[in-house]
Parts: C-alpha cells; structure tokens; sequence
C-alpha cells in the first residue's frame, strides 16, 4: 500500500490526554490547540502545520522549502498535492503544492514553488521564505498517484514546475526499491531553469534502470515532447504506464505522443499545472454560475449573487441583504468575484464571501 | 450643542452615506498585517489572563490568590466576550482567512449560542438598529426603553427586571432569541422555540459543568474557592458587559424610529440612523478595550465589520462628518452616560411622557409607529426632541428617508 504516514506511530499519552473530551470542556469553547499554539505555532494536535526547518533556492525563479510538519499532519502519496496556507499581511493565502519528497520515511515535506509574476503566493515566498516560519496544511488530495502494484516500465515527464509530483514518485520508488524500468524526462525554459538535475542525476546511481533527459523549450535548440523525443529515451510505450504533469501545451500534447508509441491510453496518467488566471474586470460578466450543494447551474444574469441563487430557485441564508451581517457569507470554490461596496474583484479559490455584495465576474463555484 | 439641527435633505443623506462609505474603503483597503497582530495579541493577553485567573483559584483559600485569580478570571471574559468574540463575530478579521477567527464558527465564553447571536445581533440589531417593534436590543422584550413603547403597569418593575438582567445578562442575552414577549402574547408557544432552548442547553450546560463543577473539582480541597472565584468572574462580566451595551443607545439623546420611517430608507438613511441611535462613551486606552470598543458605539453601528480597534482612529472624521452636517455626535464618560440610562430605566417604569420636552413634537406612549409629523412634506416622519441638560449631545434631527430604491446597488 502506497499510503504510509509520515508519523505512523500511536498517539502518546499527553497528545490523547490533551484530545480528551473533559480538557476540551476545560478548555471550551475554544478549544485545545488555541492555547498550545500560543505555546508554539506547531504543538497543535488538531490543526495540521508545519515549520519552514530550510530554504533554498536551486534556480533564480524558484524556491524550494523544506517543512518539518507536527503530527496532526496525515502524511501523502506520491503524486498528490497539499494545500498550504501562507500568511502574507495578516491574510492566510492557500495554494496547492505537490510534495517533491518521498513519501516514505522522510519526515520532513519538500515544496518547490516556482514564480508566477502575478502569483502573490510564489512572489512572497521567493522573496520572503524563512525558516522558522509556521505554514498551514490540509490533508494531501488528488488522484494523480503512483498505481498498485508498481509498474514495471514507468514514464515520468514534467515540464517547469510540474516536477514535483513525479520527482515524488521516483523518489518514493527509489525507497522501495524497485527495480524496474524508469524514464524521467523534463522540460524547462532554459537549462538555468531545471529543477533537481543533480538530485535526479544522482539517482540513476540508486536505481539502475533509471534513465534520464532534461530538455530546454527555448534557445538554440528548442525542444517539446514529440514522439521521435521520447522514443530516442524509451523506444516504444509497450506495457509501460506514463506520468505527466505540467502546463496545459505539455499534457494536452501527451496523449498523441503517447498513442504515435503505441502507449496504452489507460496507462497514461496526467495532471495540469494551471498557472494563476488572468482577471475578468470588465463589467459585463458572462459565463456560469455552479452551485456545488445542490449541483445546479445557472448562467449569470442580472444582480448579486444571492438574488441570481434565488433566481435560480435556492434558498441561502441571508439577512441585511445590505453587507453588514455577514448572515448570507458563504464558500466560494472558485471563480472571480466583484465587491458590490468596495468594487475589488477577488479570484482566491475558497474563500467566503458576502452573497448580498457580490456579483459574478466571470465562471463560479459556490458551495450552495 | 442645543441647536436645532438641520433636516437633511435625500440628496445630503446620500452625500453622508457617500463619505462613510469612502471612509470605509479606506479603512478596509489598509488592513493587514497591524490589525492581525493587534488581535492575536489580544487573544494572548486574554488566554494568559485566563490560565492566570484559574491557577491561582486553585490557591484561593490565600485571600490575594481568590482576589488576584478572579480578578483576572474576570478580565479573561470580559476580554473573551467584548473585544475577541464580538467583534470576531461580527466578521471584523474575516478577511484574514484564518479558521479561528473565522466569524461564522467562532463561540465565546458565555452562554449565548454564536449562531443565534450572529442572527438576533448581527443581523436583527444591527440592521433595524433602534427600530421599535424590529431591534429587540430595545428592552430585551422585557424592560420599557421607550416613551414610544406603551406603558403597561408590569412597567413599574422595570429598575427591578433591569436589575436582574444585569446581574444575569449572560443568561439574558442566551434566552434573547426566546422572545419572550411574543409568547407571552400568545404570539408564538414555547414549542415554536424548542430548537433555540435546545441550543442554549447545549452551549450553557458547558459553561456551567466547566465553571461550577469539573473545576472546582479538580481543586479539590479548594473546590469552595474556585466555584466562588468563577461565580464572581461572571457576575462581574455580566454587570460590566450590561453597563456597557445599555450605553450603546440608551443614553439620554440617542433616537428611536418607527417602521415608517425607515421603509424606503437608503444606505444614507441606514448610516444616520446609526448615528442617531448611537451614543460613546469616553475613556482611556484600556477602558476602550475592555468595552469591546463598544465605547465607540457610534463608528462600530456605522462600521460593524472594521476591526473595533480602528474605531478611535476614524473617530475624528466621523465626528467631522457630524459636525458639518449638524448632526448630534452623543459622547460622555460611563458614569454620565450610565447615569442617564438608569434614570430613563426608572422613569419609563412610570406611564409619564417624555420629560421636561416640547409637548407638540413629544409622541403619546401609545403611538408607537406615527410620531407627531411637523417636518417638511418630503419626510415621512420626524421627530424632535429638547436637549436635557445632562446629555452631551442632544438628537433632534428629525430624519427624511428619500424615496429611493434600498440598498444594495
């Protein structure tokens, strides 16, 4: 089983007194881990959190952190991502990053965030990440995940950031040693802009069947994944199973490439990187409104959100129907969304907003 | 200030609710990182206070220790339930993003279950704010707090029911969303409100098991101490949290409004309405903090979701703004404004009319939704009232909702 916790032991006698029913009573309303955490950020047994232990930075557009997380933190499999929260100014920022670690053993998460020029996210922590800094973590999630039992031919590729998930992968089979065929092969702007050459290099001496190309998408001699590419590193795709993760030219690309070798579709596993998504400001908003509760959709009309719900025949709570109460503040998934009162447009995926101020300003997802 | 006011114009109550609004976008585009920092430092102060206040009522049979512990015990509430939960709940750090402080979910140390004080606070206060009939803060459904309310002879308790509340006003505030009054008009039965007892059992039968038993027992020996050591820390906050919220509007000058009068009411007409239904009370640094900030009750009425600290910095312009367009700005220290609440708790227990006033503008007990109407055509209604000589700042703004469409737009 791939799913092995990073902390697979029992609880101890403090941590199950301290998850007791008659402290949380003591304790209450509040609750335990809002007063251990004013001991330390991560002491928490309840709320998963780790600390920033090291900072580095392989290339000049990306840093790579090493956390330490407490043991709320359920552990991942390799492949499967993890959001994590930020505090940039006083506002926890979550985005979602693929571990770049092993899953096995380590008990320590490895993040690789590469710089989005808008990303606020990738920016602060290029700029500000430190050690013995407390980050947030939700329990890692994601179906893009080495498949039972290991395959014996594998094919990683990546492009850019897009490393992370399937660098896990090789890692976590290096660990359990397997002794099959590996390919691993990555794409980046410049050669300045790979990501763990040496690391991946200095596996292949771990693992003798692991063979491994880096590849540049600019300058002299630019290069994308194509089938005569990729058949130069594995001949054909026979009984192999393919792992893709990057930007959406580079996974919408493989399956063709895949199909030209003679690859299984059924073994071709694939995930997008989206980088962050330009704003819809314009004032005539068009696209849909999905309300993810009751599974309905509607197209975006006329008004506020909380009267576009209504005419869409739902019934959310409300009050002022002004913006003071905050009785109708409910969880957007995704989608940018306009302030009726302060006129800011928010893209921020899982965040609560006030239904009675706000309007569509393109595609959203609410948890109505 | 003993100047009739003005009567503003729809156009001059749009020009005010555009001013409060600029100055709310400019409170609220300069959040961060101070503001996150001022209330996590609070919670700390209040959490330490907390530990300090039962630690040392373990050693409560020491004199100081029972004192010192209930002391802090009690500052550890106050601070809980004021300046943390309140305002935590009113969504004044949501936009930080953070779980704990997320004002849908947060509870606070008092018997009041969170969700029925963010609908009967949060929306039915803070919405209808001192609309007879709509606000229940008026009275709690239990006292007279009004001329416009009509005298009834149950009325003469009101310094005793006003007392009783205060000294149980965790509890009061619990039951607030009971209405009691509408059962006790046959409105609505006990059974209509089987989900909101059920809720308050919930939440109270944990404060009383943590306060009055699991802790003292865990003292053992000192069990006598801790019980009346929590007993105190309670008492205390309730008396100190009902001095307080009873000078958000009650004091001598704060106005009452009819439902007629805020029908076609406008984002404008919602801002005055708050400003003259609103009163402040002055004091230190602490003080402030320990009254939640509800000492700016005016700035937190006109901004419920800014975070309270930020009420003494934008006071200044908000009592500018007062001043150019004529209105009252109701402002005095707890003793005066207090004062002045207990003396209207004691006279409204008698059916006599609005005292010492201009007895065309006064409006009979029994007129609860048509004051007498001496204002101009364009007002629906209006009101005025003389300045008594011990309020600070007299209302007499009789207010002209405009016939506009209601927010939000």
């Amino acid at each position: 089983m791939a799913t092995i916790a990073t902390h697979p032991q029992r609880p101890g006698l403090a941590r199950r007194l301290l998850g007791s029913p008659v402290v949380d009573l003591l304790l209450g309303p509040h609750g335990v881990d809002r007063y251990l955490e004013l001991i330390s950020p991560t002491l928490t047994v309840g709320d998963a959190r780790a600390e920033v232990v090291a900072v580095r930075r392989q290339t000049p557009r990306s840093v790579t952190l090493t956390l330490r997380p407490n043991r709320a933190w359920a552990g991942f499999q390799a492949g499967q991502y993890v959001a994590v929260g930020v505090e940039i100014d006083g506002v926890r920022r979550t985005r979602t990053y693929s571990p770049a670690g092993s899953a096995h053993g380590s008990p320590t998460l490895e993040l690789t965030v590469t710089e989005h020029p808008d990303g606020l996210v990738s920016t602060h922590l290029l700029r500000a990440a430190r050690t013995g800094a407390t980050v947030h973590l939700a329990t890692a999630q994601g179906l893009f995940t080495l498949p039972e039992p290991r395959p014996e031919r594998l094919v990683l590729i990546s492009g850019g950031s897009g490393i992370t998930p399937v660098l896990s992968m090789l890692r976590t089979l290096v660990d359990e040693g397997h002794d099959g065929e590996i390919a691993f092969l990555h794409f980046a702007r410049t050669s300045a802009d790979w990501l763990y050459h040496a690391e991946v290099q200095a596996l292949a001496q771990r693992h003798a069947g692991l063979r491994v190309a880096y590849r540049t998408t600019r300058g002299e001699d630019p290069r994308r994944l194509d089938a005569a590419g990729l058949s130069e590193l594995i001949g054909d795709a026979d009984h192999a199973t393919a792992a893709v993760c990057g930007p959406p030219g580079l996974v919408d690309a493989a399956p063709e490439v895949w199909a030209q070798l003679g690859g299984d579709p059924e073994r071709l596993l694939t995930e997008t990187f989206t980088p962050p998504r330009v704003l819809v400001t314009g004032d005539a908003a068009t696209g849909t409104l999905h309300f993810l509760g009751s599974g309905r959709t509607a197209p975006i009309g006329e008004g506020t959100l909380l009267e576009q719900a209504e005419a869409a025949g739902l019934s959310p709570r409300f009050g002022c129907r002004m913006g003071i109460c905050h009785s109708c503040t409910c969880r957007k998934a995704a989608g940018p969304v306009r302030n009726l009162r302060t006129g800011a447009v928010s893209d921020e995926e899982n965040e609560d907003i006030q239904l009675c101020i706000s309007a569509p300003a393109g595609d959203v997802a609410l948890e109505l | 200030m003993t100047t009739t006011p003005p009567i503003l114009t729809p156009e001059q109550i749009e020009a005010l609710g555009d001013e409060l609004d600029e100055l709310r976008g400019r409170t609220i585009a300069d959040l961060g990182e101070r503001d996150a920092a001022y209330i996590r430092n609070i919670i700390k102060a209040q959490r330490a206070l907390e530990i300090t206040g039962r630690g040392l009522l373990f050693a409560g049979f020491l004199p100081p220790a029972w004192i010192g512990g209930t002391t802090a015990l009690a500052l550890s509430k106050i601070l809980d339930n004021m300046e943390i939960g309140h305002n935590v709940m009113h969504g004044q750090y949501d936009w930080m993003k953070d779980p704990a402080l997320d004002s849908k979910r947060f509870e606070w140390d008092t018997a009041c279950p969170g969700d029925q004080w963010r609908y009967s606070h949060n929306y039915m206060h803070h919405t209808h704010t001192n609309v007879l009939g709509k606000d229940r803060d008026i009275g709690y459904g239990i006292l007279r707090m009004s001329e416009d309310q009509p005298w009834r002879p149950r009325d003469l308790g009101n310094p005793v029911y006003a007392t009783l509340l205060a000294l149980l006003f965790q509890w009061g505030v619990a039951v607030h969303d009971l209405e009691i009054e509408r059962i006790e008009a046959g409105e609505i039965e006990w059974t209509d409100k089987r989900d909101i007892l059920r809720a308050v059992w919930r939440k109270g039968r944990r404060q009383v098991l943590k306060d009055y038993v699991v802790f003292p027992l865990l003292a053992g020996p000192s069990a006598p101490f801790v019980l009346t050591g929590n007993l105190t820390a309670n008492l205390a906050r309730n008396l100190w949290s009902y001095m307080i919220i009873f000078c958000g509007h009650f004091p001598e000058g704060t106005q009452e409004f009819s439902e007629e009068e805020v029908e076609s009411e406008t984002r404008g007409g919602w801002y005055l309405r708050q400003m003259l239904g609103s009163a402040n009370l002055t004091g230190s640094r602490v003080f402030h903090i320990l009254s939640g900030n509800l000492s700016h009750q005016i700035e937190h009425h006109l901004f419920p979701d800014i975070p309270a600290h930020r009420y003494a910095e934008i006071a200044t312009e908000v009592r500018g703004i007062c001043q150019r367009y004529g209105l009252p700005y109701n402002t005095g220290p707890l003793h005066k404004q207090f004062g002045s609440v207990v003396k209207k708790i004691v006279r409204l227990a008698l059916p006599g009319r609005r005292g010492g006033g201009d007895a065309a503008a006064t409006p009979s007990p029994a007129a609860t939704a048509s004051p007498a109407a001496t204002a101009s055509p364009a007002a629906t209604a209006s009101r005025a009232a003389t300045a008594r000589p011990t309020a600070t700042a007299a209302a007499t703004t009789p207010i002209a909702p405009s016939p506009q469409t209601p927010v939000p737009a």
